[in-house]
């Protein structure tokens, strides 16, 4: 079994855990590092890509749900500003989410290109 | 206007093909399969610090949201060289040299740009794409998956459809909503049904962007697939989305350990007016390889919601398949389309599926509307549950794993009936609904929403706005299960948030199998090289896949014959000849009267021999029934009588209703009148045969009589049943026993 966000082990998350309400969210969402372990299966497999989309992902992990769907949000065309999107990297960065800060950076650029940023 | 056409090309134009349409190439419109005019020639230059800075034509500056990220993240630099300077047909026959290893294609086809790739891919003819898929689809074991809605979002019908899917071997089911507000009670419905239906089966609501992901969040949804993109920068943004923003969306569901791949498709931006001039295969190129950029492991294309686009061109449904193979070549999980209905002909839209499913995918289709085509909300599928049952024997009569299986109908009355309740019980627990009587037995029962009509469309909508104010996670619907005394439904849907901790779905090409291994890439890879290697179905499987409901032995048929023993054959003695010249032998086969009591049109052979006796009758001529128990031969069964007949003329009737007029003299295959097509003789018919085998009697002039035509598939309906039977007169033979007369009692 693996050990889930909140450092339970699985298999102490069971339907009598359940049923006696002694099972949060964080019991069932992925750790991070069982992320980083996905990633390196990844790599193995022949897709660095998808490898790299993982270590992305556990990043998010400690991102709380509201906050990953307002920065997908600040992504779509025309929503946000380069000021408000290098905000967006920063904060991310802040939080060791160094990957992520750098994808929202080149979004960032690639949107001052191409006429993608808000107002333009 | 011309003058009317001639009677062959207006009966022509009835055909139900000649409702599709069928476009004149128009490169400027995208409306071209392959190598449009402004395709680009394949070119990428990287610099010294191992950055594109050149691609398909276009340089850095001029790059394309697409081109960037493409550039930025898709290509494997230390084997660009190696694979942009291959020759396009040397590349081409490595796809389907089984001595060049998949591995090998895969290492290759990561340096390689997307107009390189759609040129190598555009080389291949029809055989060789089954072959390189064979080779090349990331999982060994190929699956399916089914759309399960209906058009009223009824949570008792959609669970009992979803329980249905799992039954027939379905392993991800994906739901939609006519009415958006109605997702998350769809969701919820479909993950308990296909619970009901089995463990490990993975559940999608497709909806918008972020609802969907809002859903997988909660859990209400085991992955996720409307995740777009397009070929052309234009569509994309169009689409109120970036490569970045897919690309953080993709990471999004990967950090709540959600399965998600994402949605492509030829002929998409022809169909929106943005192909920019470029050949559909050649924009699809750039959307498979902005997939593998982004991460995703997977990617559902295959023309999709545009595959009528795609095959309203010159070898459209070809690039369609092309598509396909080059997710495989980009090491990614194949959804293989087969989903929208591209075509009003039967013919047609199973020649467009047939390559694929006999070479095998990850999901033949992305989308068989397991409901029928009315309730499918996506819009009627390629294969629906019309043709389940075709699907299920196509599999048998190629031996293909197509990722069905026969379900026993007590069975999925079961699970449909368990399915129902459920919901009905977790939606009275958790304060969603309460669902009546009445429903419940009709949705159980139903074949589909029509025959439902006490649904009530305000429950799924009322259900959602519930689930989404007191947000309800899956962890609630699990607590609701067991509460309700749903134990097993409770394990299995806890099993798929641990599936969610543990990550192994997140890899390429996962799904479960009933015990809930993971069967992906990594763990099931395909490892095809040739005759005698690579998945085929085996042991229990094969079992599954050969034994359909449809079958017949000839236990069966004896069992169904013995109930049509009503009429008695008793043996007077041995036949002797006659000498009456008004005296004509009707020859029976052995088993008549023994063995096999009804002919294949259904009629007794009592009834049979009734109406032949009348016709003998008609033309004063005096009839007696003989069994000839040393031959099958209806021939000499006829020629045997004949001898025996006063007259010299017999008729011969096998059980099965094959009747003929014989003479004594003539050779023993030669005959004077023959039906021949037992299914469709007339009791009309044999009065008739009877009528006239009196004339030959009398040396009077017969009346022609003409054998019944029939456009149906005769053969296909009956020859199972006549080997059957003609083993079973075989069976009845004795050779030391001579000709016997009868008496036919009623």
């Amino acid at each position: 079994m693996t050990v889930a966000r909140s450092g339970r082990d699985s298999s102490e998350v069971t339907l009598d855990a359940v049923r006696d309400g002694l099972v949060a969210v964080d019991d069932i969402r992925i750790h991070p590092d069982t992320l980083e372990h996905q990633a390196t299966v990844a790599e193995a497999n022949a897709n660095p890509q998808l490898a790299a989309n993982l270590r992305r992902a556990a990043e998010l992990t400690s991102l709380p749900d509201d906050e990953v769907l307002a920065v997908y949000d600040a992504l779509r065309p025309r929503r946000s500003t380069a000021e408000q999107l290098e905000t967006i990297a920063a904060s991310l960065e802040s939080r060791g989410a160094t990957i992520n800060a750098a994808l929202v950076r080149e979004a960032a650029s690639a949107y001052a290109r191409r006429g993608l940023l808000a107002g333009a | 206007m011309s003058e009317r056409p001639i009677g062959r090309f207006r009966f022509m134009d009835e055909q139900r093909v000649n409702l599709d349409g069928f476009a004149v190439e128009d490169p400027a419109l995208g409306l071209v399969a392959f190598d449009s005019p402004s395709d680009p020639v394949p070119s990428l230059v990287v610099d010294a610090g191992g950055r594109v800075v050149e691609l398909d034509g276009k340089v850095e500056a001029d790059f394309d949201v697409i081109d960037a990220f493409i550039a930025s993240h898709g290509i494997d630099v230390s084997v660009a060289a190696e694979v942009m300077a291959l020759d396009d047909v040397d590349l081409a026959r490595m796809l389907v040299d089984v001595g060049v290893p998949r591995s090998e294609v895969v290492r290759l086809a990561a340096g390689a740009t997307p107009g390189k790739l759609a040129r190598v891919l555009a080389q291949l003819t029809p055989a060789e794409l089954v072959i390189a898929m064979t080779k090349m689809r990331a999982r060994r074991t190929p699956s399916n998956q089914a759309h399960v809605t209906n058009r009223s979002d009824d949570p008792l019908l959609l669970a009992a459809d979803a329980a249905t899917a799992a039954a027939f071997g379905f392993r991800e089911i994906e739901t939609t909503v006519p009415v958006l507000g109605d997702a998350p009670s769809n969701a919820v419905a479909v993950s308990i049904g296909a619970a009901v239906g089995s463990p490990g089966v993975l559940v999608q609501c497709s909806v918008e962007e972020a609802l969907e992901l809002e859903l997988g969040m909660a859990g209400l949804v085991s992955y996720a697939e409307t995740v777009s993109l397009y070929g052309t920068e234009q569509i994309f943004v169009d689409g109120d989305d970036t490569p970045w923003s897919k690309a953080f969306l993709t990471s999004a569901y990967a950090s709540r350990g959600i399965k998600m791949r994402v949605t492509t498709g030829g002929g998409s931006e022809a169909l929106m007016g943005g192909a920019e001039g470029c050949s559909m295969f050649y924009l699809e190129a750039r959307c498979v390889a902005l997939a593998r950029a982004m991460g995703a492991q997977g990617v559902q294309n295959g023309g999709i919601d545009s595959a009528s686009v795609a095959g309203s061109v010159p070898g459209g449904v070809r690039s369609l398949m092309a598509e396909n193979l080059m997710v495989m070549l980009r090491n990614l999980e194949a959804c293989t389309g087969n989903d929208a209905l591209m075509s009003e002909s039967e013919v047609r839209r199973t020649s467009r599926t047939h390559p694929i499913f006999i070479g095998g995918s990850d999901f033949i289709c992305s989308g068989f509307g397991s409901i029928q085509r009315y309730d499918n909300m996506f819009g009627p599928s390629q294969w629906n549950s019309e043709d389940i049952d075709d699907y299920l024997i196509m599999q048998r009569d190629w031996t293909v794993d197509g990722g069905l299986r026969t379900a026993a109908e007590p069975e999925v009355a079961r699970l449909r009936r368990r399915a129902a309740e459920a919901v009905r019980d977790v939606y009275r627990w958790l304060g969603l609904a309460d669902l009546d009587d009445e429903w419940l037995e009709q949705a159980v029962d139903a074949a589909g929403s029509k025959d439902v009509p006490a649904a009530d469309l305000m429950v799924p909508l009322e259900a959602s706005r519930v689930i989404r104010q007191s947000g309800v996670t899956m962890l609630d619907v699990v607590t609701a299960l067991d509460a309700c005394g749903y134990a097993t439904e409770a394990e299995r849907l806890l099993a798929m948030l641990h599936a969610r901790v543990a990550g192994d779905y997140l890899q390429t090409a996962a799904i479960f199998d009933e015990q809930m291994n993971v069967l992906s890439l990594v763990t099931d890879p395909n490892d095809y090289t040739g005759p005698g290697s690579g998945y085929r179905p085996t042991g229990a499987r094969l079992h599954e896949i050969n034994t359909v409901r449809q079958q017949r032995s000839v236990e069966d048929l004896l069992l169904e014959q013995a109930t049509g023993s009503t009429t008695s054959f008793t043996v007077r003695g041995p036949a002797k000849p006659g000498s009456d010249p008004a005296d004509v032998v009707i020859g029976v086969s052995a088993a008549t009267g023994r063995r096999i009591w009804t002919t294949l049109s259904g009629m007794s052979v009592s009834d049979v021999l009734e109406e032949l006796l009348a016709g003998l009758e008609e033309e004063g001529c005096r009839g007696r029934v003989v069994r000839v128990n040393d031959t099958v031969d209806l021939g000499l069964i006829g020629l045997t009588a004949a001898r025996l007949a006063g007259s010299g003329i017999a008729i011969g009737l096998q059980a099965k209703g094959t009747a003929l007029i014989h003479r004594r003299d003539l050779a023993p295959l030669a005959n004077l009148e023959l039906f021949s097509v037992a299914p469709t003789v007339t009791p009309e018919l044999y009065r008739a045969l009877g009528s006239n085998a009196g004339r030959h009697a009398k040396g009077s002039t017969p009346e022609p009589l003409r054998n019944p035509y029939s456009d149906m598939a005769i053969e296909a309906r009956f020859h199972t049943k006549v080997v059957s039977l003609v083993a079973i007169e075989r069976g009845c033979l004795d050779p030391s026993i001579g000709p016997e007369e009868l008496d036919v009692l009623r």
